[in-house]
């Protein structure tokens, strides 16, 4: 990655759906432009497209047309599996409903996203997994289960998972979203952690309190960004 | 994903639905264990056939009147009278390939001792009677050449015989009547247990064949002749040479068939052993029927399983999970499943194998081919059925998984 490569970066960006009345358009001709080190909140009404934006991006889906260049890399040339790589080593996920595996301790929720990776660059996937509990604030509780969690620890879990491969970018759609505001508000502190630290974030989010600790803010509706500007409140 | 991790993953999701994974083993289960149970039981009654077999004597040739059955038209070895106390002699003077020979006269008879008295078959035969049969006396003797060729009214009587006349108590030394006649018990047969087809070869009793042929009037007949071949690797000569001398002797022109059968003791083998595999062929079909059902039962399971865990499976492929890692999951899982209820069979064979022993006293024997048979069926039975259900679910689309409910 050369100096000044954005990390997303979208160009008439579409997504429709094929359903029995016909197609549907979902995304209409995206342009975003991501930096590295921006904390993004995507805002706007229900049903305006951003969770399906959310999903292209993390590459969990494909566009319909137009391109869209993660790192650099243009993703619509990638197959299936090149795919899964990807989101393996350049992604983190943190999902509303946690999406931590049942019956499963908080460290091996963490170890996983490392046993996918084929390029095994992690020596010893316990340490790391340790740490980034250590991180997040769970070192106490690895050994718990999700179903011994509250909903703020499993989605520190969650973020832990996130975290632990250092991905070029953070994803979370509504990570607040199942939680009270006293938890979302330690999620969303962790988050502007991270943010300092200088990784890349997008946050689909409806709170304008947590837009408010993102450094830039975009709003979409009807599947077009209809605003985009910068919050001066956050460096 | 290394293989190691798959296992552990398999084992651990194994253990977290402990109960259903029970469920879903027990056909593997009971399918392994009763392919290894039914081996057992075969083999073990396979292995005593051929124990019995070998104990018929060494080099042992039968000859029977009446040609070979063919297609179930001629009426069968032994039912005409087409040998003769001629034919041995014969035999006797100019078969070069056979070291014994004794005639097996037959002579059904009743015997009387005091109050007992017994139906049996009284035999005529030879000083190589024994011999020829691998046979023994337990207490008392054999009749020797003089008394052979003075045909004395002397015999030897087996274990039932003597069982049915005198109990417990030792007959060697009593006289007993045989159709009227009187004659001396000289040796007692040690016990030969039943033969292949369950007949008792103990109730039987041995007289010289010039008694039988001078002093006992009756329904005799020369049911058999017995021969040893000089040489355990010439069996198939001293066969050749007894047919040509009694076609010889019967007068039989080239195109005419034998009207005697010659078996030798690897036919009786073969035909014994036989017999015996196909009832282990018919057990294991039996038993494989339930391993296939066991294996449908996995299927079942996963299927349900890979349904249920449709947001496991999204959450995986989100982390990075190629395809190829979610179907080699689901694989290894039914593998684990099925060789787990594999291991398990074995041993639920093993322990029903020595309870059947206990309980019936069956040879039943378990081999270690049929355990790593059941063991090597019970993995393709985890394959071949796991391989649907995940292929299933590495079909899933990441996102339609993670909003799965
Ligand atoms: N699987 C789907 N089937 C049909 N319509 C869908 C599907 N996913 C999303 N949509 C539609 O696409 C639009 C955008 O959805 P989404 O991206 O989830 O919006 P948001 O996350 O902003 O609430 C909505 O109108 C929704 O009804
Ligand atoms: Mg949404």
């Amino acid at each position: 990655m050369t100096p000044g490569t954005p990390v997303v970066e979208t160009v008439a960006l579409c997504r429709s759906l094929t359903g029995a009345d016909g197609v549907t358009p979902i995304l209409k001709g995206l342009n975003l432009r991501v930096e590295k080190g921006e904390m993004l909140a995507i805002m706007g009404p229900s049903g305006s497209g951003k969770s399906t934006l959310l999903n292209i991006l993390g590459c969990l889906d494909r566009p319909s047309s137009g391109t869209y260049r993660l790192d650099g890399v243009d993703v619509g040339g990638l197959d299936d599996d090149a795919l899964a790589d990807l989101r393996n080593q350049k992604l983190g996920f943190v999902f509303q409903g946690f999406n931590l595996l049942p019956r499963t301790s908080a460290l091996e929720n963490v170890i996983l996203p490392m046993l996918y990776d084929r390029a095994q660059r992690y020596a010893d996937p316990e340490v790391r997994a340790r740490a980034a509990l250590e991180q997040v604030g769970l070192g106490h509780r690895m050994n718990h289960h999700p179903s011994q969690l509250s909903g703020g620890q499993q989605q520190r879990v969650a973020v832990a998972r996130a975290l632990v491969t250092e991905p070029s970018l953070l994803i979370a759609d509504e990570p607040t979203g199942n939680l009270d505001s006293h938890m979302g508000q330690e999620i969303m502190a962790l988050f502007s952690s991270l943010h300092a630290q200088g990784r890349t974030l997008i946050i689909v989010t409806h709170e304008p309190d947590i837009a408010a600790v993102c450094s830039r803010i975009i709003v979409l509706k009807d599947g077009q960004i209809v605003e985009d500007r910068p919050n001066s409140a956050v460096v | 994903m290394k293989i190691g991790s798959l296992i552990s993953m398999a084992v651990g999701s194994v253990r977290r639905n402990a109960v259903r994974s029970v469920l879903t083993m027990l056909g593997v289960v009971i399918g392994v264990g009763s392919v290894v149970v039914m081996v057992a039981i075969g083999q073990g009654a396979t292995k005593e056939v051929t124990a019995k077999v070998s104990r018929l004597g060494t080099n042992l040739i039968v000859i029977t009147p009446g040609a070979t059955r063919t297609g179930g038209v001629s009426g069968g070895a032994g039912s005409q009278m087409t040998l003769t106390m001629d034919d041995l002699e014969i035999l006797q003077k100019e078969a070069q390939e056979i070291s014994a020979i004794t005639p097996v006269l037959v002579a059904p008879s009743r015997v009387v001792a005091g109050g007992a008295n017994w139906r049996t078959q009284a035999l005529g035969v030879s000083l190589d009677y024994l011999k020829i049969r691998s046979w023994e006396v337990q207490s008392g003797r054999y009749f020797d050449t003089s008394e052979f060729q003075s045909r004395r009214k002397v015999v030897v009587v087996g274990q039932t015989v003597a069982q049915a006349l005198f109990g417990e108590e030792d007959p060697v030394g009593r006289t007993v009547r045989i159709r009227e006649i009187p004659v001396e018990i000289i040796g007692l047969l040690s016990r030969k247990g039943p033969t292949v087809d369950g007949a008792d070869q103990d109730d039987v009793i041995l007289m010289p064949s010039t008694t039988v042929q001078t002093r006992m009037a009756g329904r005799n007949f020369l049911g058999q002749i017995l021969v040893s071949a000089a040489d355990p690797g010439r069996v198939d000569a001293a066969r050749r040479e007894i047919a040509v001398i009694l076609r010889e002797n019967h007068r039989l022109s080239p195109k005419d068939p034998d009207d005697f059968t010659i078996k030798d003791q690897r036919e009786m083998a073969e035909l014994a052993q036989g017999t015996t595999r196909v009832m282990t062929l018919l057990l294991l079909v039996v038993a494989s029927v339930s391993l296939v059902v066991g294996g449908i039962g996995i299927m079942n399971i996963m299927l349900v399983s890979v349904t249920e865990r449709t947001r496991e499976i999204g959450i995986r492929r989100a982390l990075g999970a190629r395809r190829r890692d979610v179907l080699a999951q689901f694989l290894v899982e039914a593998i684990v499943l099925s060789v787990l209820g594999g291991v398990l069979g074995a041993l639920l064979g093993v322990g029903v194998t020595a309870a059947l022993r206990q309980v019936t006293g069956w040879a039943a024997e378990v081999t270690i081919s049929s355990i790593v048979l059941a063991m090597g069926f019970s993995v393709g039975v985890g394959v071949l059925f796991g391989w649907w259900p995940a292929r299933r679910a590495a079909a899933l689309e990441p996102i339609e998984a993670l909003r799965f409910q």
